[in-house]
């Protein structure tokens, strides 16, 4: 394809018979299509399909964008998620009814000139034209969001923004026109108040948290940006819901404090009582996501930001011709006259002066050819000769993956379970783009026994909530032989067992298999990655699960030695006159010295248990959470020290792992009975449990 | 080890070396516990392969095969437990001077295990071994433990015997019989008058009242006992002290089954699980008169009578061919093979379609006179 023919198919195409309509009066009809408008008549394609989706990717986008601006300015993210029901009292037959969304955060805040444009342009942003790992990626999320709200309610965008603390609040309102793609601002002022008081006296709920300093608090939001938008949408919980996405959310940010408010139909008063202000206490303390007065607060499970990542230029194995071409016209654009030699080395990584001058070589041009001469035969050879030329990976420090720490407080916080452990693998390349693989699971404790696994799915810190089983890493679960772990699997289908499978990908550039961004598309190499990291993750659940077996195993036997113990040394006494409390008490401790030792040679299955070292630091195992021997019996105060626990091996939890504190029912039931007695449960299992978590 | 004869000496001096017997099983015990060291109760296996066939004496005795009953095994914990708790219970009975039925002994013992839902035992059925293992390790017979079996097989015959000081004479004992108790010792029973030449002993309590009504040991001079089925101790012991002390002949009237042939065995060598006992209990001199695999042909029996074989009593006949008792003995290759040649098996009921006394007026006679027997 040459140049020109290049540009004669980007030209309109002109009929050759017209028997309606010539050229003339079809290019009266001809004119720019704005962005705006083409999304109007396409919301499908960004997320907006139906009412509930809109709700959804609204939150989605703006806590993207919050999260995004935190990170980027160095600040924990604090970020409160508020959905007002508009229509409360609308027929219960109506399939949707009007929200007003709110995100607000304590971001660096924007500068009053950059509003409109960040908030009223469709792809407006800083994050399409750079090669750096960012949730965002075509700046059209929270623009878009706000159009739909304009297009079904009619209401414009109200924003309040405080770029700089104390100093003025922006409140801006804006509406898009999405004729010019550009905003028209209906309000602007500055107050003073940030964020907006009103939010804190919504509920009883919310008043509570905000006296205990949980929801809110001027002092935590020096700067900070609030965006509110009304839309015609449904709020519904589930699967695919703003519930589960804010809280996979919190797994994969354990750096970030996530307060959801989410809508009441019902709006009278509830009076704060005694009870809610005990609840708020502690849901401001705790550390796993808790639900008090229907605010759902995710606690903050590590105090560190994610590492800032590098920008990197693309590296040549990685572009398309079309791309270079473009590239070559854009350098040209820039320095004017500059050579192909430099170009290689400026505009890609992993060129070093020799691979630019070999390359030239290769296509036949010397080094001081100009980039603006090259003509498309020779950007082809070019091409061709990147593909074949050795090269390094591209650099992996442009990455910021989880952490294995971070993976598991945050799965520590979200997922009640017994047993977690996590990996993070080492960074690799598919396409020129370099991308890292994290896999964390979490088994037992509360979560469901008899159903497939979970598997929730996340790209760079993104929940990914729809279209699992088109998406890499669900192949990836499925091809992993979970067997080996003592896990069941039906055969190509997820295990089955109380399981989360988590997977995280990391990248510069996600490759999506489609615009919605829901599914990961499946490159060999990277599922290759996804099984690989969570192999890591099962060896360890496996070994885990063997050493349970062995405990409850050693747990029964000692039990039934004891058991008969009681019974032995009376009729030892019986008999002999023998003092009974010493031959009880001697042959005790017998039976514990040989419980612990005795069957550590064969497993179930006749292999041999090796005393495997818990070597890896990716592990929790939350001890309080395994569920007792069962057919254990209580009983006699001898027999009752033998407990499973006992024969597991503690570590001290890891540094900065916060252990896991009594923690309430997330999905609390509205009762207020068992609100009552969870209360003061927690209030008396608050204190003495700070080694619940033991680090094997 | 164990000898019937408790002699000259004394229940008191027998008692007291029966304690010292028990106290010293359970003293070592808890003398291991107390040192650390597990314990351990050695107890002389009761099992086939711990069984010796003596050609010579013509009995099965109990080889020195001992197995350890360790506390802390999973498979021995509880029998060990039982040990401990019948061994405290015998030794109360014998300081009480009573004594107990197996299953007056098992109810003492069982309770429910301290903070548990657990029975110390379950049933009987539990309990019966571990007193059969307690007699093993501590040398002590079972009326010494004074425990007792349930009085079970029945006498008739010109005898007269003394019981616990009442005489009793057994030719009047009606249509029920002397009931067989379980401790048939020289202490217990004494022969003060006996006429009979020989004993017919048969399987079960129906052939044996067919005898008895048919006055068959008045009219042929001789004692007539069953067992119910496979023969309790007391009743052996009571064949073989009339063998022993008496010279009577033992003749045996038993069905056409491996289950027949079985009750031959034990009565003539002893049993494997009370190998220990075998010298006071089995009586090598023992015949074995019928069913005989030929008596379908020989007497004219119907087809009705036919039992088919199963296939365990298949498999049982053949190991009971090839015990080595049997094993060289010719006549009783032949009738093992006749049995498995017929293919069915026969009850010793199965003469009663040729005639409702046929058995006691033609069959036995006949076979008696022409000394027709196995042996």
């Amino acid at each position: 394809m040459t140049a020109k023919e290049a540009v004669a198919m980007a030209e309109p195409r002109k009929k050759k018979t017209a028997p309606r309509a010539d050229a003339e009066s079809m290019a009266a009809r001809q004119r720019d299509i704005s962005v705006s408008e083409f999304f109007a008549k396409n919301r499908h394609l960004l997320g907006f399909d139906n009412p509930r989706k809109a709700v959804l990717t609204t939150v989605k986008e703006a806590v993207d964008n919050s999260l995004d601006a935190c990170e980027e300015a160095g600040i924990l993210p604090e970020i409160a998620v508020i959905l007002e029901d508009l229509e409360p009292n609308r027929p219960a037959t109506a399939k949707s009814s009007r929200y007003r969304i709110t995100v607000i955060d304590n971001g660096p805040g924007i500068v009053r000139k950059q509003v409109e444009n960040i908030f009223g342009r469709l792809l407006y942003g800083s994050k399409f034209h750079r090669l750096k790992m960012s949730r965002g990626q075509q700046g059209i999320g929270i623009s878009a969001a706000g159009m739909y709200g304009l297009i079904t309610t009619g209401r414009p965008m109200t924003i309040f923004t405080k770029p700089k603390a104390g100093q003025p609040t922006h409140h801006i309102e804006l509406a898009m026109n999405t004729k010019t793609n550009r905003a028209e601002v209906t309000f602007d002022k500055e107050v003073k108040e940030f964020p907006p008081r009103r939010f804190r006296d919504m509920s009883a709920g919310t008043k509570a948290l905000a006296e205990q300093g949980g929801f809110l608090t001027e002092s935590e939001f020096p700067t900070g940006t609030s965006v509110s938008i009304e839309l015609d949408g449904k709020y519904q919980k589930g699967r695919g819901s703003v519930d589960e996405f804010l809280e996979l959310t919190a797994i994969a940010n354990p750096h970030a404090r996530i307060v959801f408010v989410p809508p009441t139909r019902v709006t009278e008063d509830e009076e704060p009582d005694v009870l809610a202000a005990a609840e708020a206490t502690a849901a401001a303390k705790a550390t796993v996501t808790t639900e008090t007065n229907g605010v759902i607060v995710f606690p903050r499970g590590v105090q560190e930001l994610p590492p800032e990542t590098r920008e990197i230029q693309p590296h040549p194995k990685g572009i398309e011709l079309g791309i270079l071409l473009q590239m070559l016209k854009d350098y040209e654009l820039a320095e004017k006259g500059g050579t192909l030699y430099n170009f290689l080395q400026e505009r890609f990584c992993r060129v070093s002066p020799q691979t630019a001058a070999s390359m030239c070589q290769a296509i036949g041009v010397t080094s001081r050819a100009k980039a603006g001469d090259i003509e498309p035969p020779q950007a082809e050879k070019l091409y061709k000769v990147f593909q074949e030329s050795k090269l390094a990976p591209p650099p992996t420090d442009c990455l910021a993956p989880i952490g294995v720490r971070q993976l598991l407080a945050g799965m520590l916080k979200g997922v009640r379970a017994e047993f977690y452990s996590a990996s993070s693998r080492t960074a690799e390349v598919y396409r020129g783009r370099p991308f890292q693989i994290e896999a964390a699971i979490a088994f037992g404790g509360e979560l469901p026994a008899d159903e497939s696994a979970r598997v929730i799915r996340f790209a760079n810190r993104v929940p990914l909530l729809f279209q699992q089983s088109a998406c890499s890493s669900f192949k990836a679960v499925t091809e992993t032989a979970w067997k080996n772990y003592n896990l069941q699997q039906p055969r190509g289908a997820l295990p089955v067992g109380p399981l989360v499978i988590m997977i995280h990908m990391a990248s510069v550039w996600v490759p999506f298999t489609s615009e919605s961004k829901e599914a990961i598309a499946d490159y060999d190499e990277i599922r290759k990655e996804m099984k690989l990291a969570l192999m890591e993750c099962g060896r360890k659940l496996g070994t885990y699960l063997r050493k349970r077996q062995k405990m409850r195993r050693e747990g029964e036997r000692r039990d039934v030695f004891e058991r008969y113990i009681g019974e032995i040394s009376k009729a030892i006494h019986e008999v002999t006159g023998q003092d009974q409390r010493k031959v009880f008490d001697a042959l005790l401790k017998q039976a514990k010295a040989r419980t612990a030792v005795a069957d550590q040679v064969l497993d179930e299955d006749g292999k041999i248990v090796k005393d495997e070292p818990m070597d890896e630091d990716g592990v929790i195992v939350v001890p309080d959470a395994i569920a007792p021997v069962p057919g254990a019996i209580p009983a006699a105060a001898p027999a009752a020290e033998a407990s499973p626990a006992k024969g597991a091996r503690r570590r001290v939890a890891a540094e900065g792992t916060e252990p896991r504190r009594a923690a309430k029912p997330r999905k609390a039931s509205a009762a207020r009975e068992e609100l009552r007695a969870r209360v003061a449960k927690a209030a008396s299992r608050g204190k003495g449990d700070p080694g619940a978590a033991g680090l094997f | 080890m164990a000898k019937g004869k408790t002699g000259t000496r004394s229940l008191k001096e027998r008692d007291a070396a029966t304690t010292k017997k028990i106290v010293d099983l359970v003293a070592d015990v808890a003398r291991k516990s107390l040192g650390g060291k597990e314990p351990k109760i050695d107890i002389p296996t009761r099992t086939k392969s711990n069984t010796i066939w003596n050609k010579k004496r013509g009995i099965l005795e109990m080889g020195d095969g001992v197995a350890e009953r360790p506390l802390f095994d999973l498979k021995t914990a509880k029998q060990f437990m039982q040990t401990m708790l019948h061994a405290s219970t015998i030794k109360d009975l014998i300081a009480a001077e009573k004594t107990s039925s197996l299953r007056g002994v098992f109810y003492k013992a069982k309770h429910t295990v301290a903070g548990t839902r657990e029975n110390t035992f379950d049933t009987q059925d539990e309990s019966d071994p571990i007193l059969e293992d307690l007699e093993v390790a501590l040398g002590a017979l079972r009326e010494e433990l004074h425990v007792f079996a349930e009085n079970r097989g029945s006498m008739v015959g010109n005898i007269t015997i003394v019981d616990k000081g009442d005489e009793i004479d057994c030719r009047r004992m009606g249509s029920g019989g002397y009931a067989l108790p379980s401790i048939v010792e020289p202490d217990v029973i004494q022969f003060k008058k006996c006429e009979a030449k020989f004993v017919l002993h048969v399987e079960k309590g129906t052939v044996w009242n067919r005898f008895n009504e048919d006055r068959f040991w008045e009219k042929h001079n001789c004692i007539l006992t069953h067992g119910a089925g496979q023969p309790p101790r007391g009743c052996r012991r009571l064949l073989q002290r009339l063998n022993q002390e008496l010279k009577l002949p033992i003749i045996c009237v038993l069905d056409n089954d491996p289950w027949g042939h079985y009750i031959y065995s034990v009565i003539k060598q002893g049993s494997i699980s009370l190998a220990f006992e075998s010298s006071r209990l089995a009586i090598p001199e023992a015949k074995f008169l019928g069913i005989r695999a030929k008596d379908f042909r020989e007497c004219g029996l119907d087809d009705a009578v036919k039992i088919e074989l199963t296939e365990n009593d298949v498999k049982r006949a053949k190991e009971i061919a090839a015990y080595p008792w049997f094993a060289g003995h010719r006549g009783w290759q032949k009738e093992i093979d006749a049995l498995l040649a017929n293919g069915f098996k026969m009850e010793v009921e199965s003469l009663i379609t040729k005639d409702i006394s046929y058995v006691s007026e033609t069959y036995v006679p006949e076979r008696l006179r022409k000394k027709d027997w196995l042996d």
